[in-house]
């Protein structure tokens, strides 16, 4: 059963993928990627992460696409159909399967699927998002201070950039 | 639970599909969203592992990610209305300053 639905998901999710490079409205590609990333938060449900999954569809889904949209709306870019929409499809290709065929050659010559000596799932299960937010505000204090710098840096520089006379 | 291979299989599929589409498409917008995919690829390997191993570690990874593809999509957005107000385009090929 679960096997089947995780098939199911897979499908949606490539084939969301394949609609974003190939339509040629980029609205079009916004709505896939918008699909593909519910079908990622599906599968941290799956993943026992409930948190990120909440995450994936509040910050992805909601912020950051919101935000892709706003600007394709903004620019309002006209498709014309006489201009090729794509380049070097073929070179293109060529780096794309050969970067599949080697992350699953790694992926399957690899002892990654063994199962690990110590997993502590249960305490996994148990009160997830307090867990995330203790190793967060313990062993990660650093880096997440870091990330607080690197938002302001980014809103500054977005306004700055985005202004047309400073 | 012993399926990690089927999502590290999706996950370097997503990837591909990902690099696919910044090497092929012209419009900047949609190779903006293919480095988002990408990097949403890479998410999943990371709570994939993370759930296998048992350790957080991962998961608190992906919320780092998830807050540089934020930062990452407000400059980017913003620097593409800076080149649509100078150049009326924003076609990958059409931003060719620097080309000697």
């Amino acid at each position: 059963m679960e096997t089947l639905f995780f098939l199911i998901v897979s499908i949606v999710a490539i084939a969301s993928a394949v609609m974003v490079i190939a339509c040629r409205n980029p609205i079009n590609s916004a709505l896939s990627l918008i699909l593909t990333f519910f079908c990622l938060a599906t599968y941290y449900v799956m993943l026992d992460a409930p948190f990120l999954a909440a995450v994936q569809v509040m910050v992805y889904a909601g912020a950051i696409m919101v935000l892709i949209v706003f600007t394709i709306m903004l620019l309002n870019i006209r498709i014309d159909a006489t201009r090729r929409h794509s380049h070097m499809i073929f070179f293109g290709s060529i780096v794309g399967f050969a970067t599949l065929f080697n992350t699953v050659y790694i992926v399957m010559k690899s002892r990654a699927a063994t199962p690990a000596t110590t997993v502590n799932v249960e305490a996994l299960k148990a009160g997830h998002t307090e867990l995330i937010g203790r190793e967060m505000f313990t062993n990660f204090l650093l880096p997440f201070e870091i990330t607080s710098i690197l938002l302001l840096v980014a809103i500054v520089g977005a306004v700055v950039i985005a202004k047309k006379k400073i | 639970m012993e399926n990690l291979n089927g999502y590290l299989i999706v996950s370097a599929i997503l990837f591909s599909i990902g690099t696919i589409g910044v090497l092929t498409r012209k419009n900047a917008i949609v190779i903006f969203m293919c480095v988002e995919l990408m990097l949403n690829a890479v998410n999943l390997t990371f709570v994939a592992l993370s759930r296998h191993l048992g350790n957080l570690d991962g998961q608190v990874f992906v919320f780092f990610v998830m807050t540089v593809a934020a930062a990452e999509a407000a400059v980017g957005l913003a620097l593409m209305i800076a080149f649509y107000n100078n150049r009326e385009t924003i076609d990958v090929t059409d931003m060719n300053s620097l080309k000697w």
